[in-house]
């Protein structure tokens, strides 16, 4: 891991809103083919953390840089373009669109930039990848819960992303969707995706991560594997509390 | 080109011919109210291209619709330049314009865009009228040209063949399919690493361009123009409830609304002159309740049903 190349790394990142500091002062790296996990408590600024990477929020102070090139002063079109693709903690499908149109969004206008037939053949196999060939002709809106979080998935993949931010991904399915949703993020990572999650699953998290960062109030508490920072005692205080 | 394309390019083509033959069928009463009629399907398809997939409710053709007739007069009457050039010009002045308002208004959305939109067509109107009656001296202007109504009305079939074509164009096309993902969520449309800002501004910038071409074939219709009179706000409400009551989401649903509009209205306007407003009131309503896709949304829903 350690001969791989940084592919971003965040300098000083700072953002408050108003009188509240939201992320302060965060430095961290993530290497090329690794998954990296957010953890931290409720409104430590994990998902700020996320928008500030894809560009839905502008840093108040500090950088972002994406393989050596600053994104942090670009806005969020130009960096999805340059390779970060997301998804959405409360999942954002396009409820007008078919399941197939809604891959195609991203490959059409991602990293990939494909048209017409590649485009659709390209959201076509993805599909499959994430488990949807059959209901490709669906209206979005009657996929459940765990099948409209894959074309959100699918959707991000289709831009070919040089990193991939899955805010949340897993939260709210059941034991069985679970097990097959960190099963997905496990072959997306074998095949060398770059990966960082935001995550509450502590099993996702140990299985699928290879360093962990934990936040608290904006703030890096600690950072390495996720079985050491998970018995780190300010992480346990941070989550618990003292007693 | 598949079954289906030549089929519909085949009665387009139809479409058009029977629309460039009512001049030689039709005179006086009835082409006058073809002509407004086409002018409507201009306005109000060129109108749904950008509010179509966006939902962005934009109150502004007045002013460029204005600015059209407006220039149009001012160029021929004041300065004895050509309506070709003065056509022109408007075009070119507007869609500037356009661009400015996209671009102050990006950030706006829902009803603010609305409220924004109308303001500035009133700011306008107020504006050129109070330049008018303080520098320019006279209060109107006149539009003398050779033109005929069937001049006119086959003018505006031309301009309403080019929109069609237009919005055929871009719905086949990467700025089409941005602006269906923009319609859907704005948020997730700059996310996947489309340029929202962009193509919603060319979009606007494309409807302020065919409004303004309108406004300036129109003026030689009125022969005599006064700034209240071609920026009319009634005239960009007529255009949204028209292109509501057809339906926006397909690029020949505007049509669908303007012509039985055009003629329930023209009938109001004879029959019950005072009641034209309380019409639009009630077509609003009947949107709201009853046909929230408009004509083209019931006629697929029924559509549908028939093939259940």
């Amino acid at each position: 891991m350690n001969t791989a190349r940084t592919l971003l790394e965040t300098i000083n990142l700072t953002k408050s809103f108003g009188g509240l500091v939201a992320v302060n002062g965060l430095n961290f790296s993530v290497k090329e083919r690794e998954v990296v996990g957010i953890i931290g408590p409720n409104g430590s600024g994990k998902t700020t953390v996320l928008n500030l990477i894809s560009g839905a929020l502008r840093p108040t102070v500090g950088s972002i840089q994406l393989a050596g090139q600053q994104i942090s002063n670009k806005s969020a079109h130009h960096i999805a373009r340059n390779g970060v693709a997301r998804t959405f903690q409360l999942v954002r499908v396009l409820p007008g669109l078919s399941v197939t149109d809604n891959v195609m969004a991203g490959a059409v206008f991602g990293r990939k930039r494909l048209w017409k037939n590649h485009a659709l053949n390209h959201a076509e196999s993805l599909l499959q990848r994430v488990g949807l060939e059959d209901k490709r002709s669906l209206p979005v809106s009657s996929l459940t819960y765990i099948d409209q979080k894959r074309v959100e998935l699918a959707r991000a993949l289709a831009g070919d992303p040089q990193i991939l931010l899955l805010d949340e991904w897993l939260a709210g399915l059941n034991p069985s969707e679970l097990q097959t949703g960190i099963a997905l993020i496990q072959s997306l990572s074998e095949e060398g995706r770059t990966i960082v999650l935001v995550e509450h699953v502590m099993d996702a998290i140990r299985s699928l991560c290879h360093r962990c960062i934990v936040m608290n109030s904006g703030q890096l508490l600690a950072s390495g594997t996720p079985d050491a920072v998970l018995s780190d005692s300010a992480v346990i205080t941070a989550y618990l509390g003292e007693d | 080109m598949n079954a289906a394309s030549v089929k519909n390019l085949s009665i387009a083509i139809v479409c058009i011919v029977l629309a460039a033959l009512i001049p030689f069928v039709f005179n006086g009463y009835w082409l006058s109210i073809a002509l407004t009629a086409m002018m409507y399907i201009a306005l109000s398809t060129s109108w749904a291209l950008f509010s179509g997939p966006t939902h962005y409710i934009s109150l502004a053709s007045g002013a460029f619709f204005g600015i059209g007739g407006y220039l149009v007069a001012t160029g021929m009457s004041d300065y004895n330049l050509s309506f070709w050039l003065m056509m022109a010009i408007a075009a070119v002045v507007a869609t500037v314009l356009a661009a400015l308002i996209g671009m102050a208004t990006l950030r706006l959305s829902g009803v603010y865009f609305v409220i924004f939109t109308l303001g500035l067509a009133e700011m306008i109107r107020n504006l050129v009228s109070w330049v008018q009656n303080n520098f320019l001296g006279s209060r109107g202007l006149y539009v003398l040209t050779d033109f005929t109504e069937a001049h006119i009305y086959w003018m505006l079939l031309t301009v309403s063949v080019i929109v069609f074509a237009l919005g055929w164009v871009i719905s086949q096309s990467r700025l089409g399919f941005a602006m269906r993902i923009i319609g859907n969520d704005e948020t997730v449309a700059r996310h996947v690493g489309i340029n929202t800002a962009k193509a919603k501004v060319l979009l606007f910038m494309t409807t302020g361009f065919f409004a303004a071409i309108v406004g300036a074939i129109i003026a030689p219709r009125y022969s005599y123009i006064e700034p209240n009179l071609v920026f009319s706000p009634e005239l960009s409400f007529l255009v949204v409830i028209m292109a509501l009551l057809g339906g926006m989401h397909r690029l020949w649903g505007p049509l669908l609304g303007v012509i039985p509009f055009t003629l329930i209205w023209e009938a109001i306007s004879i029959w019950l002159p005072n009641f034209t407003t309380l019409f639009l009131g009630l077509t609003f309503l009947i949107i709201v309740y009853f046909l929230p896709n408009g004509v083209v949304g019931l006629l697929e829903k029924l559509r549908a049903r028939v093939a259940t």
